[in-house]
């Protein structure tokens, strides 16, 4: 193993507060937006897809004040790809005052995962909130993808709490994903 | 599974269970996080060209009318990963309340003057050395009521990309001996003294600029090392 030198030390995180609508998503205050809640433009291609939810904190009520940012591969499960033009793969929205945030993109293909296999299809995501004094980490999949059920990431889940992770297809096609930050069918986050 | 990134230097943020800032009592998980692998989805991230900076996006000073109120300041230092590399053409966002301490956001109740000249936002991306520059003004303290008599120490929100996922952070710079340190929990959530330092900018006379501005120097070191990947045990 290579031997490294001493590290500098990483600048300690701290939280976005309250007032970041203005500057990191400020459609209301007409700014310019760095990303919103589209993702992918109409000519991108692959299978359009909706993604729904609400952020809620441990007693149920809406936080109004999150800012939910999405990061993925495109539906040939590249990140970066150059030459796919309207489609950056990251996303970032305002929660609104009842908690609820919505993403439209493409269904993102298969990544690469460990040792040559395939991960599940999803979106890694990062939670900035006031109250949150460091981003939380977590995953999107999808209910009606089999990829589910050989995910190297998903085993690592305790059964019981693996489905916080899977976004659940409505009668309506849209996905339900909502995130609770504490408490009854709190949200896996994860420790990158 | 390996990481790809050590883990250690993580220990320099705050818990989200920090009890003093009160915030966090109903928005901490209770639940321990689960150690992710790194994969192609956290080594990889989001690039953000030139495109996504205007001409004028770093200087908050001009982006009015007229000059805002306060003492003019320069900002700048250079973005770094933990092996000391700079971290070139890096997007840096940043937001503040302006020199009386009031906020452009539509929910700040502070009772404190806006000022029609100052937004208080700004974008840059780092130069091929890592370096960034912001102009803006002093930002003041403001109350807020996290408990009796609570003040924020004057400070500026950072928000960088660097180059994936996994150094994705959102942080605040601090102004060199605020008295406000010692009684601000957000502050002082993180748990290493040396760490907290870490975000107090530095003042610089060689950055300050005669008869226009004090100069601050902010560096900031983004997760990241020498991607070689660690070995994988072998099971057999
Ligand atoms: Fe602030």
């Amino acid at each position: 193993m290579t031997e490294h030198k001493a590290a500098l030390g990483l600048t300690p995180s701290q939280t976005v507060g309250p007032f970041y609508a203005y500057a990191l998503t400020p459609r209301a205050y007409g700014g310019s937006e760095l990303a919103n809640e589209r993702i992918a433009t109409d000519g991108v291609p692959g299978e359009r897809i909706t993604i729904r939810g609400h952020v809620l904190d441990g007693d149920g009520e809406p936080v109004p004040d999150a800012m939910i940012e999405v990061w993925q591969a495109d539906a040939d499960g590249r990140h970066n790809a150059g030459g796919n033009a309207g489609f950056t793969g990251f996303g970032r929205a305002e929660t609104s005052p009842e908690g609820f945030f919505h993403f439209e993109t493409v269904r993102p293909g298969a990544v690469e995962g460990p040792d040559g296999t395939k991960q599940a299809p999803h979106l890694a995501v990062s939670v900035f909130a006031r109250g949150l004094l460091l981003r939380l980490v977590t995953r999107i999949y999808f209910s009606d993808d089999p990829a589910n059920a050989s995910d190297a990431v998903l085993a690592l889940v305790p059964h019981e709490r693996r489905e916080t992770l899977i976004a659940q297809r409505g009668p309506d096609g849209v996905f339900h994903f909502d995130i609770r930050l504490q408490g009854e069918g709190e949200t896996v986050f994860f420790d990158v | 599974m390996s990481l790809i990134y050590p883990h250690d230097g993580l220990k320099a943020h705050p818990l989200n269970a920090s009890p003093a800032y009160t915030s966090t009592l109903k928005r901490a998980p209770s639940q321990p996080l689960i150690l992710l692998p790194h994969t192609l989805s956290e080594i990889s991230g989001p690039a953000f060209g030139h495109r996504a900076v205007q001409a004028g996006d770093s200087d908050l000073t001009l982006q009015h009318g007229g000059e805002p109120l306060g003492e003019r300041i320069i900002v700048t230092g250079r973005v770094l990963d933990e092996d000391g590399r700079p971290v070139p053409h890096t997007l840096v966002e940043i937001w503040q309340a302006n020199a009386a301490g009031r906020y452009v956001h539509l929910r700040d109740q502070h009772p404190a003057p806006l000022d029609p000249n100052f937004t208080g936002a700004g974008r840059a991306m780092t130069d091929a050395e890592g370096r960034y520059r912001f102009v803006t003004i002093k930002p003041g303290a403001y109350p807020w009521r996290n408990h009796h008599n609570a003040w924020r120490p004057a400070h500026i929100h950072f928000s960088l990309f660097g180059s994936s996922f996994l150094s994705r952070v959102i942080t605040q710079m601090y102004f060199p001996g605020d008295p406000l340190f010692a009684y601000d929990p957000i502050f002082q959530s993180i748990p290493d003294a040396k760490a907290r330092e870490r975000l107090i900018s530095r003042f610089d006379i060689d950055t300050t600029e005669p008869e226009w501005a004090l100069g601050y120097q902010f560096d900031i070191v983004l997760r990241g090392r020498d991607a070689t990947p660690l070995e994988e045990p072998h099971d057999d």
